[in-house]
Formats: structure tokens, sequence, C-alpha cells
């Protein structure tokens, strides 16, 4: 589904992507992991062109993300992305987040457009929210809403990058819930996040990142079980103690 | 306290002064359409990250910035018709200074506005498969506009002001025509005094009212 072959990236003489590759199936959940500044975000953001990148290329579903005939804005439409500071469109309802690019993009009727959001916010447990702006919303509340937003367009594929880290601890569940559930559901989820308990229940894969390579790419019982690397030990020694 | 003033001669004289009034508030109006408009297209052409247009319009807005608006007037006054060879009204030169030097305001309230809208709000419309037009129009006008609103109106309520600024070109706005009378009938505290208060309600009003809007649409 999700092909990175040789990926490089550059911002001036700092490499931030270093020969990256990998590959996600379809109905597979990969975690990537890593140290801050490690690259994953960038990695993650490359996959639907929201960054360029400068060498390699990347295909999802079999159309390159990088070549210039490529209609991005379809193809991201085909890409669902959730942002770590939620970045729900604050002039607008927690309902009408959802609706607006399935009728911008989509081209679907104001009437099939609501009900899908109604449903989909029903999914999330929100159907009160509806009608509520994000500065109304918890923070978890406001990333349900922004993964409901994202699967409104009938993803092949989600993207999440850090979806819990500005959460409050209490509310890094609620949004982890839904997250295992489409994952149960069989959906296509490339997740970078540091929840280690989250890769162990649903991940089949775990990608560790170091300055900018990606240093590990082992199944879940690999990765936690014995890790090649020495990097990606010390990483695990490090968040797994507390 | 006011024995000995005559507020009589206002309302004898309150048609010439009506006239005064309309012609400012056809000047304001259309300069603050006019400059609005011109300042919309200057920011964007100086967000649109071509360099040499980009370049053009931060010499124009920093070159007009740094001018007097009285000094704006008189070039306009005397130099178009000269340049272009035409004469055309003392309104129309007027109107024209204002809206070029207004512009140069307005476009940076309204670059402002536009620049601070987050950079990961542009990120998720195009995430969500928007066009970068699409995006501008349903995610960061709306939003930018919300912020720009309050600084718009305030700059407009200056703008008003400086309308009165005409008398040096001879136009009789409402200040000149008050000015008038006031010589003519030798009422100058009482005159001036009017005008005063209404610039104060003029004002003031929209003071109150760029207050609540900036309460109602802060987000």
């Amino acid at each position: 589904m999700i092909e990175i072959k040789n990926v490089s990236k550059w911002y001036g003489t700092f490499r931030v992507l270093d020969d990256c590759s990998m590959a996600i199936a379809k109905g597979e959940v990969v975690v990537i992991c890593g140290p801050s500044g490690s690259g994953k975000s960038t990695l993650i953001k490359c996959v639907n062109g929201l960054e360029p990148f400068t060498k390699g290329e990347i295909t999802v579903d079999g159309i390159s993300v990088g070549a210039r005939s490529t209609n991005l804005p379809k193809l991201r439409s085909r890409i669902g992305m959730v942002f770590q500071n939620f970045e729900l469109f604050p002039h607008m309802t927690a309902a009408d987040n959802i609706v607006l690019a399935q009728q911008k993009v989509l081209g679907r009727g104001a009437e099939e457009a609501r009900a899908k959001a109604q449903e989909l916010l029903a999914r999330m447990g929100l159907s009160e929210q509806a009608a509520k702006f994000p500065a109304q919303l918890s923070g978890g509340q406001q990333q349900r809403v922004a993964i409901a937003r994202a699967l409104a367009m009938d993803p092949i594929a989600m993207l999440f990058d850090e979806p819990t880290s500005a959460l409050d601890p209490e509310m890094i569940t609620e949004v982890l819930d839904v997250m295992v559930k489409l994952a149960e559901e069989g959906m296509t989820m490339a997740v970078v996040t540091h929840e280690m308990g989250f890769a162990r229940r649903v991940a089949h894969r775990v990608v560790f990142m170091d300055q900018g390579a990606i240093v590990e790419d082992a199944t879940k019982a690999d990765f936690f079980g014995k890790p090649r690397s020495e990097r990606a030990q010390l990483f695990l020694s490090k968040i797994l103690t507390h | 306290m006011f024995s000995g003033f005559d507020f009589d001669v206002i309302w004898r004289n309150m048609p010439f002064l009506l006239n005064g009034v309309w012609l400012t508030l056809q000047l304001t109006i259309m300069a603050v359409t006019g400059g609005i408009l011109l300042g919309l297209i200057l920011a964007v052409a100086r967000l649109s990250g071509i360099k040499p247009l980009a370049w053009g319009v931060a010499a124009y807005v920093n070159f007009l910035r740094s001018m007097p608006l009285i000094l704006v007037i008189f070039w306009f006054y005397t130099l178009v018709p000269k340049l272009t060879g035409t004469s055309i009204s003392g309104f129309y030169s007027v109107l024209i200074a204002f809206i070029m030097f207004e512009a140069a305001y307005y476009s940076e309230i309204i670059r402002a506005g536009i620049s601070s809208v987050k950079r990961g709000q542009i990120s998720a419309a195009m995430a969500l498969g928007l066009t970068n037009l699409q995006a501008m129009r349903y995610v960061v006008l709306p939003q930018a506009i919300r912020n720009m609103i309050p600084v718009l109106l305030t700059q407009s309520i200056v703008m008003l002001q400086d309308t009165s600024l005409v008398y040096v070109v001879g136009l009789r706005d409402f200040l000149t025509s008050a000015e008038i009378v006031a010589s003519r009938d030798n009422r100058p505290t009482e005159l001036y005094l009017f005008v005063a208060l209404i610039f104060l309600v003029v004002c003031f009003s929209a003071s109150r009212l760029v207050n609540r809007l900036r309460r109602k649409y802060t987000l």
C-alpha cells in the first residue's frame, strides 16, 4: 500500500532523512518511534506530500507522491492524517469540520456529508458535541473529532503524527481506544508515537528511527523481545523503565 | 457657562454643514473600500512568494508609510494633472491619494491577518485534499478576517479623521464647511465645538463597535 524507497531529505546541509526505506502492507499497523528530532514526523509527512523530499521515491497505492504529474490534492484526500495539535478549524463546529472536505473535495451533498459526520461522531462517542466549536472541547475530544474528520474521507490508510503527545494523561486513553478499534477493524495505519503500550497491543511492526535513518524495522515480538540495534535497546530501556 | 454663545448659528447653517458631512462620508466610504481592496491585492502579492513582486510591494508600502499624508495629498493634487495632462476634479485627486496612502496601511494589516493563521491549519486543509485556493478560501481567510476586522475598523476611524486634511486643497468637507460658517458669522467656538461633538459621537460609537466585534470574533 505505502512504499518508501531510499528517501533522503536535506535542510540545506543538514540531513533530516537518511536513505529511509520501508513498506506498509494493506491492513498493517506500523508504529514508528525514536528520540525526538530523529525524523519520524518528517518521514510520515513525506508520505502525503506535506513535506517534500530530496531523493528517493514514495508510492501510495501505486501512485508516486513525488512525481510532478501526480494530482497531490486528490492523493491526499485518500490518505487520512491526524496531527499532534489536532488542527481542527477553529471557526467551524465539530460537525462542520467533518463536513467541509467531504463537500469541497469529494463533492458529496450536504445531507450525505452531514449524515456521515453524525455517524462518525457517534462512533467516537461525541454525538453530543456536534454543534460545539473546537475551543469548547477538551483536547481528547478535539483529537477524536480530528480522527473523525480524516475518516470521513473514507481513506485507504491513516497517518498519525504523535496523536497523543499534546494531551493530558487522562485523555490519552480515550484517543488510543479509538485508534485501537480502528486498527482492529483492519485500517492500514502508520503511527508515530511513544505509546509503547499501544504498539504492544495493535502494531504488527515497529520501526525505530534515529538521526534521520531507519535503524530497526522489526515485528512487534522481535522489537520488544530482542531489539538488534544498541540504540533501540537504549531507547526502550529509557522509556520502559518508568 | 454658554451665555453669550449662539448655538442657533448651527441650525441656521445646517444644510450647508450637511453638505460638508456628505462629502466627508463619501470620501471616507470610497477611500476605505478602495483602500481595503488595493490593500488586499498588495498583501496577496507580497505573500505570493514571487520575489520581484514582493519587493516592489514592500518598497511601495515602506515608501508611503514614511510620507506624511498631507504631502501625498499635495502631490496628487498638483502632480497628477501635470503628469497626465488631463484635469481631474479635486475630489478625485484627493480620493486617489487617500486610496493609495491607506492601501499601504491596510495591506500590512491584511498581511499580518493572513500570517497570523497557524501553518498547521494549512497543513490540515491540504491533508484533507483541499487545493491551495480552497485552503485559502475556506480555512485561512475566514480566520484571518476575524483577526483583522477590529484593526481594519480602527484604521478606518483614523482615516475618517484624516479626511479633514482635504481643506488644504479647498474641498468643502465637514470641517471646512464649519470653518467657512465660523469665520463668516464670527462664531468659531460654537462651530468647532459642534464639529468636535460630531466626530466624538461617530468615532466613539465606531470604536465601541470595534470592541464588540473583537469580543465576538476572537477565536
